[in-house]
């Protein structure tokens, strides 16, 4: 049951990812940075200020949402390489922050979180998760964030404001992985600013590119398949899960060439049948 | 209608506006012409807003634009096809021109503005479920023109809409931005292919290396003898 609840907190951070990098293309290599914020903000909150389990991981989801407002606005006038780049940085110096901080735990991290987490509890959210993403995709933001990723300057001619949906997507996204990042805590019972690493947010990268860019369901069967995968080599042989990180890394090597869209890849825009769209009239 | 009054535009170091100065009156055609780098793309891009001008003002039906964001020009009326087309290419061909009505909200306008686009452009029509990256350039440029159209606008700025296409199809398009402009629509039209921008417009403006160097109307420019040596090649 535990790995169960693992791959639908992973599947909660993919599915987030994918929302920044699948839908609105853009590309962030500290993902796990606001998993992280997430995590502390609700164990803090429950540990000193005993708020209840449910509060404390909205609030830390809020936290989270406030920090990709807070490195969105910098950072989202970059493209491309430059914004990895700058996300890369922003998730170092968080860990490090988080790694000295008296409250924080420093390097020992936070210890004695209650454990509230199970399936039931990480089903619902990650079932609020992926409605609540597809009615954002589904509506006229969503077309934003689809064309932003489709050709920024054609959005902006258009009459987008890119800057604006940019910062909306980080801003959703770090809500939902600081949700995951919540759930994570009171699942784990500790959290170590380690967990949330340059190394963790490659991971989500990774579930996001396995399963296919702009694919909510193709980021649910990435999760699944890289928290699977180490489990599953771990009980064919103990040596060959210690060489997890070569084989993912060998996986998107492959992916890459064969199938680069992912495995689901994409899912069309157009499935929608053109008459009835027209008889709505827009968008 | 349109007014730019001394624009000078940077990138970086590079100066590549150095004071350029134009007015578009309503309902006419207006065509910049001029050499590669000379500065035609960035005028346009400096009216939208999405280069910022260092200096100088841009007036739109008398409002001050200069440097406003590019989301509120678009909604005052300056729509532009950008150079190369630009079409959402993992779009439909429905879904582009959707988002070319981003703005509007009123569902019978977009329903009828559609219909316009495809009266206009009876092949969207039959390639309305088409993603659009797998359309043919020339289709690609309707696609880029109609969805420009769908966002209602009163002045139209078309970067080089003749780029990469078969003469017939330049033809083809050419008349029908003379039909745009008949419905009511004033345009501001960029062109390398200058004989052809000068036939459909009343007024020309040429430049070179960033600046206004001759102002004429359309006829006029085209027996201009310097206009012809350096760009109807004669």
């Amino acid at each position: 049951m535990q790995i169960l609840t693992v791959i639908i907190i992973n599947s909660i951070l993919a599915v987030s990812l994918n929302l920044i990098s699948g839908y609105t293309g853009q590309l962030s290599l500290g993902h796990a940075t606001f998993m992280g914020l997430g995590a502390y903000a609700a164990t803090l909150f429950t540990l000193k200020l005993q708020t209840p389990f449910l509060v404390s991981i909205v609030l830390g989801a809020v936290v989270a949402a406030f920090f990709g407002f807070v490195i969105g606005v910098p950072t989202l006038r970059l493209r491309g390489d430059y914004l990895a780049i700058a996300t890369l940085g922003f998730g170092e110096i968080t860990k490090n922050v988080l790694l000295n901080l008296k409250i924080t735990g420093g390097p020992m991290g936070l210890r004695g979180i209650p454990k509230v987490t199970n399936v039931y509890v990480a089903a619902a959210a990650l079932i609020f998760v992926i409605f609540s993403l597809g009615r954002i995709i589904n509506s006229r933001v969503g077309k934003s964030f689809i064309a932003i990723r489709e050709d920024e300057l054609a959005a902006e001619a258009m009459g987008i404001n890119t800057t604006r949906f940019k910062i909306l997507a980080f801003i959703i996204g770090a809500f939902y992985a600081g949700l995951a990042g919540g759930l994570y805590a009171f699942l784990f019972r500790y959290i170590n600013p380690k967990d949330f690493g340059f190394m963790r947010s490659i991971e989500i990268l990774c579930m996001v590119v396995l399963g296919g860019m702009g694919n909510t369901y193709g980021a649910v069967l990435g999760a699944t398949i890289i928290t699977i995968l180490p489990e599953f080599l771990r009980s064919v042989s103990p040596a060959i899960a210690q060489y997890r990180m070569v084989l993912y890394g060998l996986l998107l090597v492959i992916m890459m060439i064969v199938k680069p869209r992912g495995i689901i890849g994409e899912s069309s825009l157009s499935n929608k049948k053109p008459k009835k769209l027209l008889e709505k009239g827009g968008a | 209608m349109l007014t730019l009054k001394n624009i000078v535009t940077y990138y970086g170091n590079i100066c590549a506006l150095k004071g350029v100065s134009l007015d578009v009156k309503q309902g006419e055609i207006v065509t910049i012409i001029g050499g590669n780098g000379a500065g035609k793309t960035t005028t346009l891009k400096t009216i939208c807003g999405l280069v910022p001008a260092t200096s100088g003002e841009i007036f739109f039906l008398d409002k001050d634009i200069t440097n406003k964001p590019t989301s509120d020009i678009v909604e005052s009326g300056i729509v532009m096809v950008p150079e190369g087309r630009r079409v959402f290419p993992r779009m439909s061909v429905l879904e582009n021109l959707q988002l070319g009505a981003y703005l509007n909200k009123n569902r019978p306008e977009i329903k009828n503005d559609l219909e316009k686009v495809f009266d206009m452009f009876p092949i969207l029509k039959d390639r309305i479920k088409q993603i659009a990256g797998t359309l043919s350039g020339g289709e690609q440029q309707m696609l880029a023109i109609g969805r420009a159209l769908m966002a209602r606008p009163k002045l139209l700025l078309l970067d080089e809409p003749s780029m990469g296409l078969a003469p017939k199809i330049v033809t083809n398009i050419f008349n029908i931005i003379s039909e745009i402009n008949r419905t009511g629509t004033t345009i501001l039209l960029v062109e390398q292919n200058a004989r052809m921008a000068l036939s459909i417009a009343n007024k020309g403006f040429v430049i070179e290396t960033g600046n206004i160097v001759l102002e004429d109307t359309a006829k006029n420019l085209l027996r201009n003898e310097e206009v012809k040596k350096a760009y109807l090649g004669e």
